[in-house]
């Protein structure tokens, strides 16, 4: 029987414990909703731009842009995002054996493939089994601006662009609800059903006026919608971080209850038990006299 | 008088949507302006300051890096950044201002440092401008 000042001190542990994971729950809660709002006031831009470019598209006969034409495949450029920080649940865990997954399924060497990390957590991963780096982005706010990953979207569009790579995927947790995070690659370049998935609407008024050119109007949206892509899969993925996060904490909570409970019963079973052999030694005492 | 309905938005917000009597933008070309009932019309835009005519008064916005469609009597400007006067931060402006035209003056003019300050000095200095005609 454990002594019954452990327990308390037990209980006493537990109990704090207990209160940082409900903080961090409340905190992960709001974070939350203000990402999701974020990631809402993203779309009417990534919608237009689309709408904007379908119908250029369309509009002209032959597309003939690099971002749109798909190129034979000899290197694949991933763009892996994850959180900074643990304390998330399967979170991380499960983006990382998804890309390791992938990887080993379709490549046969390291020199088939590079890799952008965005999350310290993805970084650290990478870095520690020598797979082939190239970019990072670590200490990204929990509500990122478009300046925020502008960069890493710049030079991820710009090296498809310089043939670095011919194809480029976004991995990712979608986030579905505060409950439900799942692992999600999403190709990104080349932009190749672009043109195609529009056919079933109406079709606006597609006679546009370009200035200066058709050509030189597509070169800078092409760009522009690929970083959108991935602006909008970081908002994506900072919602789903903080949704896991609030729902492991949230257990965790639970769970220091339980232990709790259980450590209470057996300190009160201790201290009964210890009442009990008090009182029956001074009878003993007692009896002896 | 005419109108026709303008959106600004930007990858974070929606910054402003409201029918206006007349738009003129910065293309990459020159300045153009836009009157109710104009033929579609795509055409990026440079870093300047645009100006709506609504009511008789002009408002400036300040926008980065865009473009702007114009398609069935409706004017949707698309950019990485568009801020309203009384939302844009002077000192900060004035400060990124000084910063690159410290860069400028430090690298040579080939370099990819010397056109990012050079875009940096200009985003700064058309700030500046927008929040300056406000007062």
């Amino acid at each position: 029987m454990q002594g019954v000042r452990d327990i308390k001190r037990r209980i006493k542990s537990v109990q704090n414990t207990k209160q940082i994971t409900k903080a961090m729950k409340m905190v992960a809660a709001a974070k939350l909703r203000r990402a999701q709002e974020r990631a809402e006031a993203s779309k009417p831009y990534t919608e237009k731009i689309k709408e904007v470019i379908s119908s250029i598209a369309k509009g002209i006969d032959d597309v003939n842009h690099p971002m749109l034409e798909v190129r034979p495949v000899k290197k694949t450029g991933y763009i892996v995002i994850t959180a900074d920080k643990g304390l998330a649940g399967g979170y991380n865990a499960n983006i990382l054996r998804l890309v390791a997954k992938t990887l080993k399924e379709r490549h046969q060497s390291a020199d088939e493939y590079v890799i952008f990390a965005v999350g310290r957590k993805g970084r650290d991963f990478f870095k520690k089994r020598d797979y082939p780096l190239i970019g990072e982005i670590i200490g990204l706010s929990d509500t990122p601006t478009f300046a925020d990953i502008k960069q890493i979207a710049k030079t991820a569009v710009s090296m498809y662009g310089d043939g670095i790579y011919d194809e480029l995927y976004l991995v990712y947790n979608e986030f579905q609800s505060a409950i439900s995070q799942v692992p999600t690659e999403k190709k990104v370049l080349p932009l190749a059903n672009l043109t195609e998935s529009e056919e079933g609407q109406p079709a606006g008024n597609n006679d546009y006026d370009f200035e200066p050119s058709a050509e030189q109007v597509l070169n800078v949206l092409l760009p522009r919608y690929a970083e959108t892509i991935i602006y909008n899969a970081v908002l994506n993925a900072k919602a789903s971080e903080h949704g896991a996060r609030m729902t492991a904490m949230g257990s965790a909570t639970d769970n220091a209850d339980e232990v709790i409970g259980v450590l209470t019963l057996t300190y009160n079973r201790a201290r009964q038990s210890s009442i009990t052999q008090e009182i029956s030694e001074i009878v003993a005492g007692a009896n002896a006299l | 008088m005419s109108t026709f309905r303008l959106e600004i938005v930007t990858p974070e917000r929606k910054v402003y949507s409201e029918e206006v009597e007349m738009v003129i933008a910065r293309g990459e070309l020159g300045e153009i302006g836009i009157l109710p009932n104009h033929a579609p019309f795509v055409t990026p835009l440079v870093v300047s300051a645009l100006r709506i005519k609504k009511n008789g008064s002009e408002t400036l916005i300040a926008i980065s890096g865009g473009f702007m469609e114009v398609n069935q009597n409706k004017v949707v400007i698309l950019a990485e950044t568009a801020e309203l006067p009384q939302e844009i931060d002077v000192d900060r402006a004035a400060a990124a201002k000084e910063r690159a035209e410290q860069r400028l003056a430090k690298s040579g003019a080939a370099d990819l440092d010397f056109k990012r300050a050079q875009f940096a000095l200009q985003r700064a200095l058309n700030r500046i401008q927008v929040a300056k005609v406000k007062k």
